[in-house]
């Protein structure tokens, strides 16, 4: 099982202690991302924002959860065969997973560089599949984690604070 | 910084979002991209966005991005359900024949006089 972890500068240790003490979140929010439907992909995204945009969080904050959350939604859509997103709001961040049922991927690091892509045609006549997707969800996020392997299912996280 | 109502006229554009006030609607600047990754990673909030991409999901990009007008160039029209949903989340929707390479220009030189 391949894994990858990246850390915006001095959030490695917040978000280890958010991990480990596990604590429960304020509000949480799951959605279900079906398999190449892109009108139901952004569904939850929008549900997010939405809900946060009520809670006050600042505007700036809300816009990079939003793209990295849609870029992520967008992802299991075109690339997996279906998953599903899972919200949690604390205090002070947001921790978003992405979990689908395959099939991987098989280099994630690969993955990551701007530009690489393996979209197919309809999602690459949509608009999607600049393969900036990933870089995306890494630029506005404070921590990302990825696991996955060519075979099994691919979990995305991402964690955002709000101050 | 102009108006869409401006705009609108200087490039013959058709509003597809009369119930959004134009008038209230404020251009500083513009992104002009069809790959919609590349809007979300490099336009920025309150920026128009120019393309010729017209379905549903342009609507979610505008609104994770902050994008509040959306002018589809080449004559490219969007359908009643992409225009309710604009609606929605209080994104203009602006079309017009002219190609995006006039589009820009012409806003880019409204922007500089
Ligand atoms: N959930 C996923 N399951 C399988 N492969 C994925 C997943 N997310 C991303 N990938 C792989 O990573 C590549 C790069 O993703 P991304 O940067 O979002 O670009 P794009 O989606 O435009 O292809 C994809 O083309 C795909 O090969
Ligand atoms: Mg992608």
């Amino acid at each position: 099982m391949a894994e990858y972890w990246y850390y915006a500068d001095g959030f490695e240790e917040r978000v280890q202690e958010q991990l480990h003490n596990n604590p429960e979140a304020e509000v949480d929010l799951d959605f279900a991302i079906p398999e190449k439907d892109f009108n139901t992909a952004g569904k939850g995204s929008s549900e997010l924002k939405n809900l946060l945009k009520r809670l006050g969080v600042d505007s700036d904050v809300l816009r990079r959860i939003a793209v990295a959350s849609y870029e992520a939604e967008i992802n299991v859509a075109a690339h997996s065969k279906g998953g599903v997103m899972k919200s949690a709001v604390h205090d002070d961040l947001i921790h978003v997973r992405f979990e689908d049922d395959g099939p991987g991927i098989a280099d994630i690091e690969q993955a990551m560089i701007p530009g690489y892509s393996t979209a197919d045609d309809l999602v690459r006549e949509l608009g999607f599949g600049a393969g900036l997707g990933l870089p995306n969800i890494k630029k506005n996020s404070d921590a990302m984690h990825i696991v996955s392997d060519i075979g099994s299912s691919t979990l995305l996280e991402f964690f955002i604070f709000f101050g | 910084m102009i108006k869409l109502t401006e705009y609108l006229t200087a490039i013959n554009g058709i509003n597809h979002t009369p119930a959004l006030d134009p008038d209230a609607v404020e251009i500083h600047g513009a992104y002009v991209s069809d790959m919609l990754s590349d809007v979300m990673g490099s336009a920025k909030p309150d920026e128009a966005w120019i393309t010729i991409m017209k379905h549903l999901n342009v609507i979610a990009v505008a609104s994770m991005t902050g994008i509040p007008v959306i002018i589809f160039a080449k004559g490219n029209t969007p359908d009643a359900a992409v225009c309710d949903k604009a609606l929605e989340e209080s994104i203009s929707l602006v079309s017009s024949t002219l190609s995006t390479f006039e589009l820009a220009g012409i806003l880019y030189n409204l922007l500089r006089s």
